[in-house]
């Protein structure tokens, strides 16, 4: 883990990064309700292969997305050293499951740059901007909204 | 005031107004059989009283003013002045309905009440308030009033001293106001002089508010800040009735204020303020230097009522003695000097407001408020916010499972039964049980609401249909959870269609068959073993076998040769597309019948059968669990995944033998059940839990029925045993998800999967070639 970076002047916004293989990315802290180890999953069927299933949060039935196969990239069966962040969408909460988080990172709004063109797969449609933190690290930012699977994507997978 | 206090008022406002029209139709119909008395009608005038003044309050002009004319007649039948008779009874009850459709139509829930059918009511109302000849004057010119010898017109010519206003009085103020309480010299004389009433001068008002007053929630302080609006005002509060603060009883009233009010005001002004709370209070209007101007300021229903009228007790000369050294307070001061004591003896019941109907309290005037109190100490209770119960339903839900998980882990410890921490936990255990009988007790709710409504039903259907109908009904008291209870109305509305329309005979057919002209209809509830069972029993003529088996077999339902019990013939109606009426009426036999009850009591978990005797009549008899928040479910395991299937629709399980198996094709399979070849669904793979198509002997197959009708058998690998689990849906944070119907969480705090039987069925016929349906991940 490394060390919480709080030097960006106007500190507008608190994020919770997190790592997917090589990769950072961030939400929104606001956003994330708990953070807890990887639990099996119980499947869904006709589900999109990034959906794990759902699992038991204290009585409540939470559909759990891996984030990396959402973002395509390559992905493993999960282990306990995953962890499953618990985001609020919209009136929804669903699980993300990711490699591990990695920090809180405080920035303004202002420090956060369009996503560059370069990055033209499947994972733009989920990142808001990105913007470097210390130590020369890139930082994606993730919008939730997207991640959910659409009505017609879900029955298409 | 703000937009959305207002409209939370409102919204309390309409509940009450439900409960309202509950109780007026119980009373109505109490009456109508001969078991009212006094009190039942002063119920229902109560009722109309309270929807119209809540009403009033949020400018529902419509219903203000329909209510106005039911009130009315109500308060004549209260005074004894009206014969209260069938005919009045049945008009009553048709009000009820229209009174129904005007609240609903004030809510927004319901269309524009049918502007004729109410007029119409309104004129039968009138007539019977006020005779023939009366209700056509209350159309006519007001000219005509004071050649009228009845009641309810006089005091109009009070209004007209002022010139002012006297338009929108007709429809509201005049009937309200009695002749009887005015005597003629009185009457000579305003009438004869009716500006020597100079209404410039002003008006005296001595206002002594009875406890109900503040238990309805009613401040003093904004009447007389009503008041100022009028004109000057000064305010003298009399509290020498306020006994010492050990004796003080906080909802009792002791209170008088006499108010002088200065300018040009009519009396119809300063009756306006206290339009709704006049049933509630002791109130004497004097005109300033000049005679009373109405001699007898209470309501109609005082002097009916009160052997002793509450005049007496206001010796106004007393009153004015008392003035004789009032504090001249500045028009806004009365507000904030409503002293002390009014606060207390407002705040006590204003805290408690969901009780309504306060207890019986022992007023300052007992002979005013004693017989206006309600007779019966109603139960109290309490409005909860159904988001809250069901919160408190979760929570517990969650409690259950973590108290299975826990006992789970500490069997697994290996700790002997006898050790403290086992008994501990069996103790937790009964109580958790306890606690989450208890809290789905919360939400359980007696079938009475539904119930209540079908009377109306039952009237208006047999209008239509031009038969006589005596709806009977046993068990309102049945409780459900209240899931279910909103699910009864639709299937027990479309039973109750279908017994009067095809059921009974018109009278003159059972006259003919030697029967009562009315037919009845019995709607009964019960608890049955775990379950609220419904019947729906008339004695019309019963099922016409012959008939039914040959439109089954025009419509190819059955096979011409089939060998059918009479029970099996009787259950052809249920069957979809079978409708026996041979016109399609306004009321049932859209072909739609009795199909679509039987699919949504199915849905609902329930069943539906049918018992029927030639000429005698049938009887409908549905089941239903007691919530739709717990499931009874078979718990089944299929490629390695734990799954549930709601015991309802599970007809039998076996173990398959090999010779009962026979392909149809590739993959497709049938099993022969009793004679009967099924379709097998493969659970595993039709899930998409499995590719591979294992073998078909290897599991269990559990025979189920659709809610269509039809037969599945579903294989699994093991059948793990009964239980009851708690829905969960998959909706709330997820989607809906084909072929599962919710989710649940088990003793081991893992979640399974219920199975939705009839969409397993569907993709189970669709796909059973291709197992096209991956799993997740």
């Amino acid at each position: 883990m490394t060390e919480v970076t709080s030097n960006v002047a106007g500190t507008d916004r608190e994020l919770i990064a997190f790592r997917i293989g090589e990769q950072e990315f961030c939400v929104d802290i606001m956003n994330v309700r708990e953070i807890r180890g990887w639990t099996p999953a119980t499947p869904l069927p006709r589900s999109p292969s990034y959906m794990k299933g759902v699992i038991n949060l204290r009585g409540i039935v939470l559909p759990i997305i891996d984030l990396g196969a959402r973002f395509g990239l390559a992905t493993a069966e999960p282990t306990a050293r995953h962890v499953i962040m618990v985001a609020h969408i919209g009136k929804r909460l669903v699980g993300l499951l990711v490699d591990a988080v990695s920090d809180i990172v405080q920035l303004t709004d202002s420090t956060i740059q369009p996503t560059p063109d370069v990055a033209s797969d499947h994972v733009k449609t989920f990142v808001k901007g990105i913007f470097a933190v210390e130590g020369g690290r890139m930082i994606s930012l993730i919008d939730l909204e997207h991640v959910l699977p659409a009505e017609s994507e879900a029955e298409a997978a | 005031m703000s937009d959305d206090p207002f409209e939370a008022i409102k919204v309390t406002f309409f509940q009450e107004c439900s409960e309202l029209l509950g109780d007026l139709e119980t009373n109505l119909l109490a009456l109508e059989n001969g078991e009212g008395d006094i009190e039942t009608i002063n119920a229902v005038f109560r009722a109309v009283h309270s929807v119209k003044g809540g009403a009033g309050a949020f400018g529902l002009e419509d219903l203000v003013r329909f209510a106005h004319v039911f009130e009315t007649l109500m308060d004549e039948l209260r005074s004894g002045r009206k014969e209260c008779d069938d005919v009045t009874i049945k008009t009553l009850l048709r009000a009820s309905d229209v009174l129904a459709d005007h609240i609903g139509a004030a809510q927004g829930v319901a269309p524009p009440v049918d502007a004729a059918r109410s007029a119409g009511l309104v004129a039968e109302l009138e007539v019977l308030t006020h005779g023939q000849a009366a209700a056509a004057a209350a159309a006519a010119p007001v000219a005509a009033a004071a050649d009228e010898d009845d009641f309810g017109f006089t005091p109009l010519t009070l209004d007209l001293a002022d010139f002012g206003a006297p338009v929108e009085l007709p429809s509201l103020e005049l009937p309200s106001l009695e002749l009887p309480s005015l005597d003629l010299p009185d009457l000579a004389a305003l009438t004869s002089a009716p500006l020597a009433a100079p209404s410039a001068a002003g008006w005296r008002i001595v206002f002594r508010p009875h406890p109900r007053l503040y238990a309805s929630a009613n401040d003093v302080s904004l009447l007389l800040r009503e008041l100022t609006r009028l004109g000057q005002t000064s305010v003298e509060l009399d509290a020498s009735g306020l006994p010492s603060l050990e004796a003080l009883e906080a909802e009792d009233a002791h209170l008088i204020w006499t108010i002088v009010l200065t300018g040009d005001v009519s009396e119809a002004a300063v009756r306006d303020v206290f339009d709704f709370v006049e049933m509630d209070c002791d109130l004497s209007i004097t005109a300033l230097g000049g005679a009373p101007a109405s001699v007898e300021a209470d309501l109609p229903p005082l002097p009916v009522l009160d052997a002793a009228p509450a005049e007496p007790e206001f010796d106004i000369a007393a009153l004015l003695a008392k003035a004789a050294a009032p504090v001249e307070a500045p028009a806004p001061a009365p507000v904030v000097a409503a002293p002390e004591p009014a606060v207390v003896a407002a705040q006590a019941p204003v805290a408690a407001p969901a009780a309504p109907a306060p207890k019986p309290v022992a007023p300052a005037a007992p002979a005013a408020a004693a017989p206006s109190s309600p007779a019966a100490v109603a139960p109290v209770t309490i409005r909860v916010d159904l988001d809250r119960v069901d919160r408190l339903i979760n929570v517990v839900g969650e409690l259950v499972i973590q108290q299975a998980m826990l006992a789970q882990r500490v069997m697994e410890s290996g700790l002997a039964r006898s050790s403290d921490i086992a008994l501990g936990l069996e103790d937790l255990e009964l109580l958790t049980r306890d606690i989450q009988d208890s809290v789905m007790a919360i939400r359980a709710q007696p079938v009475k609401s539904v119930f209540q409504r079908m009377p109306r039903l039952v009237r208006e259907v047999a209008e239509m249909t031009g038969k006589r109908v005596r709806l009977v009904t046993a068990g309102e008291d049945t409780e459900v959870d209240k899931t279910v209870v909103e699910r009864l109305a639709e299937p027990i509305t479309h039973m109750l269609r279908n017994a009067i329309d095809h059921g009974l005979e018109s009278p003159e057919e059972r006259e003919a068959a030697g029967k009562p002209a009315e037919g009845t209809v019995r709607l009964a509830a019960l608890h049955r073993s775990g379950r609220i069972v419904i019947e729906i029993s008339d004695d019309g003529k019963g099922i016409n076998r012959p008939r039914v088996r040959g439109i089954a077999v025009d419509r190819g339902l059955i096979a011409e040769d089939a060998v059918l019990t009479d029970d099996e013939v009787d259950n052809l109606i249920f069957l979809p597309g079978f409708s026996t009426a041979e016109t399609v009426t306004d009321v049932s036999g859209r072909g739609v019948g009795m199909d679509v009850v039987r699919r949504s009591i199915q849905a609902l978990g329930g069943r539906i059968s049918i018992s029927s005797n030639p000429g005698k009549g049938s009887t409908f008899t549905l089941s239903l669990p007691l919530t739709l928040a717990v499931l009874d479910g078979m718990v089944v395991s299929a490629a390695e995944q734990t799954l549930v299937a709601p015991l309802s629709a599970i007809v039998e399980s076996l173990t398959p033998r090999v010779e009962d198996i026979h392909h149809v094709g590739g993959h497709d399979a049938v099993i022969r059940f009793r004679d009967e070849f099924v379709p097998m669904v493969d659970v595993g793979r039709v899930m998409g839990f499995r590719d591979d198509a294992t073998t078909l002997t290897g599991g269990v197959v559990m025979i189920v029925e659709t809610e269509a009708g039809s037969r599945a058998a579903l294989l699994v690998d093991a059948i793990n045993g009964q239980r009851q689990v708690v829905i969960k849906s998959l909706e709330t944070h997820y989607r809906h998800v084909d072929g599962v119907s919710a989710a649940t969480i088990l003793g081991d705090g893992s979640v399974a999967l219920i199975l939705d039987i009839d969409a397993l069925v569907t993709a189970g016929r669709r796909k059973s070639n291709r197992p096209e349906l991956k799993m997740a991940s």
